[in-house]
């Protein structure tokens, strides 16, 4: 590593920092207001939050890529850049560790210790029965339809729309693959049609996604508020969803980017970097699809 | 390759005006930013504290209604830890690492930039609370359901900033990892690293693993009482106690997150001023990665009275027990790192040797608690509140006045006052005994934590003790005093500053230029730190 002290490069002061710390200011705020029922005024200044996040994001990466095209950067700079990624992702894995570790500590303990012989079983919920997937909550077990928590009719079985994302998220796993080694043979339009193949697969899997839940709401009553059940269900699988959208929408970018001929063979770590997104989205819903919908 | 020195167009012109602090991509910038918020922090907790002080003076109720006193404590503590302990960290990691591996500046400058300016932002929203409906967050600062969720309009705010301070904790904790992995100068190997610069890789890879949980934690506060979810709530199948598990699991590495630097800035004084090398140096680096690791498996000594299974409360009650042993390592090396040295005693010194023996005693009262049938009694008394501030105010905040002394006159270029910088070390020291000492007594006798109002037993310390903090509150102010006189003149501080110091950073002028190592020097066994 140390070939490549010789030229440090270090950027010019910059606004986007403090553009993007205001953007999220500003969302936080709106979106609290919104919480709070201020909707009105809450949700302009949430969409405006948003607003300045998509252009941060624009300018502060249009920056990046300016100095990068035009050879500012190094070798080591290179290895910031990755070194920050892989930590960036790893931060993010830790995130779902606490709803993973949500889902688990609710099936092997609470969920059990409330059913049993237990004392809020013996005293609280003597009707409840402690079963996985959690159809009835404790609540509902005493206060039947008044409950504020709603019974599950059904949920959705692992060997449907979740086997078809499973199949679709990791065949995107493969297909931005042969778009690196693409890249790396210097082949530019298999790249890209490999990626646009990736990104259609991303957006095929959200859509999917989108009309399980619109199934799941509508059909089988399995909403965020039908107990825990609904609450691990909806968190762990809306993080994801939400974290594809993100990754496929990375994905389109590097696309656009590699039509315009911003990666050589050498030089495309902003491709490594979401391809890398892409593999910890495609890991994480091998969980999901595991411990939520399957066993 | 030297010929290659890119971007030497703009060295050392600084950038003026409003523009260099909001914009800034300087390491020596962003840290003291970094400092002087941490600084600002610190007397708005304070304030915080005398409000809850002034209210114990007497039992009874006195000056504020409970909500409000429950208030202080909770956002007191909040301010603290996020406010002001975190942020003086970084920004001793953000002056001190480049300069000490040889570096340019951090390895992602903006996202330091951003790091910083966060702070200020997230500070805002949670102090905000107090002028909502519901009032500031008053459930403690572990936000334990379902009380946190009886809050108001401020719930959404509280949540928010934690978001807010764990993105700017992870973002820096990740330009540290960057920087010391990939900027250190030639011949700047791991095992010669400065160890101030060890403890922070560390801490900065507790930061990664610990902050996510946090965020995760507090959304699910959120989404449980704004969109109807019942992680916390057994009623639906969830359980409170889950609740402390995942807050836990970060909540114990948050203290180690706070410690580590300070450790890292006494292994430097220590050796400096007992004119030796660190005493053990590879096993400092061991011990250190051991607290660190065994940090995450020792969560639940918080949660000894809330009815685990027996195995859980003996693996945790072991667990807890078994981090005496990397503790006491670090403990004896800078003991041995004293032993036989021709020592002197200035205030960086004075201060490192107070975190010895004061953080020990927090150390000790730790291990008390840890024997899980002992806790069943300590459990939320004042024992508590005497423990934590023992390891966090004469051990963290020590340790980092102590690092503030030591490096202020390599970052000013001016001695401080040697007379008032040991003024401040002895009212310091005082005062806090006086404050926390006596709560071990009051503790033991059952006072218990968080509640306006007590027993007359408790009447007579409880007196003293508000003294104690009174007294604490106004020796800061002779911190503030020398800073202040440090920044603005003084008698000239040489490039080594101290007589025994060694390292990178000593060999810079006093005050550093504003780019430092723009060309990177060649790091010997001889220049290298211990
Ligand atoms: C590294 C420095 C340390 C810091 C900053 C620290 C901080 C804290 C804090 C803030 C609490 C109270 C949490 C709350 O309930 O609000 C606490 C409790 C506790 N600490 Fe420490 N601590 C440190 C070291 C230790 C050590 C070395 C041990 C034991 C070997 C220890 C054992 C405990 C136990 C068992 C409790 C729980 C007591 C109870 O709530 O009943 N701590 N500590
Ligand atoms: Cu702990």
């Amino acid at each position: 590593m140390s070939d490549s002290h010789g030229a440090y490069f270090i950027p010019e002061p910059s606004r986007w920092p403090i553009v993007g710390t205001l953007a999220l200011f500003l969302m936080f705020v709106g979106g609290g207001m919104v919480l709070n029922g201020y909707i009105g005024n809450g949700q302009y200044i949430l969409g405006l939050g948003f607003l300045a996040l998509v252009y941060l994001f624009y300018g502060w990466f249009k920056d990046v890529i300016d100095e990068s095209i035009s050879g500012k950067y190094n070798e080591q700079v290179d290895i910031s850049f990755r070194w920050g990624m892989a930590w960036f992702i790893f931060s993010e894995v830790m995130f779902f560790a606490a709803f993973f570790g949500a889902l688990f500590y609710t099936r092997v303990l609470a969920v059990p210790w409330l059913g049993g012989d237990s004392v809020t079983n013996i005293f609280l919920w003597p009707d409840f029965q402690a079963v996985w997937p959690l159809l009835t909550t404790p609540d509902m077990s005493v206060t039947g339809l008044e409950s504020k928590y709603m019974a599950i009719k059904e949920v959705i079985p692992a060997w449907g729309i979740p086997a078809w994302n499973t199949a679709i998220l990791l065949s995107s796993g493969a297909t931005v693959t042969f778009a690196h080694w693409a890249l790396k043979k210097g082949n530019r339009s298999a790249l890209c049609w490999w990626l646009a193949a990736t990104v259609l697969l991303g957006f095929i899997f959200v859509y999917l996604q989108a009309s399980e839940y619109g199934h799941a709401y509508h059909e089988l009553d399995l909403t965020l508020k039908s107990g825990v059940y609904g609450s691990t269900f909806f968190m762990l699988t809306g993080f994801h969803g939400f974290h594809v959208t993100m990754g496929a929408t990375m994905l389109l970018v590097i696309l656009i980017r590699s039509m315009k001929g911003h990666f050589s063979a050498h030089n495309h770590f902003a491709f490594e970097a979401v391809a890398w997104y892409w593999h910890f989205v495609d890991v994480v819903w091998l969980g999901l699809f595991i411990f939520v919908y399957w066993i | 390759m030297s010929e290659a020195v890119l971007h030497d167009d703009h060295h050392d012109h600084k950038p003026t005006g409003i523009g260099r602090w909001l914009f800034s991509t300087n390491h020596k910038d962003i840290g003291t930013m970094y400092l002087v918020f941490a600084l600002i922090m610190f007397f708005v907790g304070g304030a915080m504290s005398m409000v809850i002080r002034a209210e114990l003076f007497q039992p009874g109720m006195q000056y504020v209604d409970p909500q409000f006193y429950n208030s202080m404590v909770t956002v007191h503590a909040l301010v603290m830890i996020f406010g002001a302990l975190m942020p003086a960290g970084v920004g001793l990691a953000n002056w001190m690492i480049p300069m000490m591996i040889g570096a340019p500046d951090m390895a992602l400058p903006r996202m330091n930039n951003m790091s910083f300016w966060i702070l200020p932002f997230a500070a805002t929203l949670l102090i905000s609370t107090f002028f909502m409906q519901g009032g500031a967050p008053a459930g403690g600062w572990t936000m334990y359901p379902p009380l946190i969720l009886q809050l108001g309009d401020g719930l959404p705010y509280l949540v928010f900033a934690v978001h807010f301070l764990g993105v700017s904790s992870i973002m820096g904790a990740i330009n540290i990892i960057a920087t010391v992995f990939n900027m250190r100068a030639p011949g700047m190997t791991f095992m010669r690293l400065p160890l101030f610069v060890w403890t922070w890789i560390i801490t900065a890879f507790l930061l990664i693993a610990s902050m996510p949980v946090l965020a995760g934690a507090v959304t699910m506060l959120l989404t449980d009482k704004y969109f109807g979810t019942a992680f916390f709530d057994a009623a639906g199948g969830g359980d409170p106690l889950m609740f402390q598990h995942i807050f836990w699991f970060f909540g114990h590495p948050e203290v180690y997150i706070l410690v580590l630097p300070a450790f890292g800035v006494i292994s430097q004084i220590i050796p400096t001023f007992s004119r030796k090398p660190l005493f053990g140096y590879t096993s400092m680096v061991y011990a250190t990665a051991s607290i660190a690791f065994l940090s995450f498996f020792v969560w639940a000594h918080h949660m000894f009275t809330v009815g685990m299974p027996l195995t859980g409360e003996l693996f945790f009650m072991y667990a807890t027990m078994s981090i005496a042993v990397p503790t006491g390592v670090k403990i004896f090396n800078w003991m041995a790192t004293m032993w036989k040295g021709s020592m002197t005693f200035e205030t960086p010194m004075l201060f490192a040797i107070g975190v010895l023996f004061m953080f020990s005693i927090g150390g000790f009262s730790g291990l008390m608690m840890g024997i899980t049938p002992v806790d069943f009694q300590y459990h939320d008394t004042y024992f508590i509140v005497a423990h934590f501030h023992y390891v966090i105010v004469p051990g963290i905040i020590f340790g980092l006045m102590g690092g503030i002394y030591f490096w202020l006159p390599k970052w000013t270029g001016n001695m401080y006052d040697e007379k008032l910088g040991k003024l401040h070390f002895w009212c310091s020291t005082i005062s806090v005994n006086i404050l926390f000492f006596p709560m071990h007594f009051i503790g033991l006798a059952g006072m218990p934590r968080r509640i306006p109002d007590y027993n007359v037993q408790f009447a007579d310390w409880n007196v003293i003790i508000s003294l104690g903090g009174v007294a604490f509150g106004l020796s800061q102010l002779i911190l503030v005093w020398v800073v202040i006189k440090c920044v603005r003149g003084g008698e000239k501080a040489g490039d080594q500053v101290w007589e025994g110091a060694h390292g990178l950073e000593w060999t810079l002028p006093s005050p550093p230029p504003f780019h430092t190592f723009t060309t990177p020097p060649e790091v010997t066994d001889a220049t290298a730190h211990s």
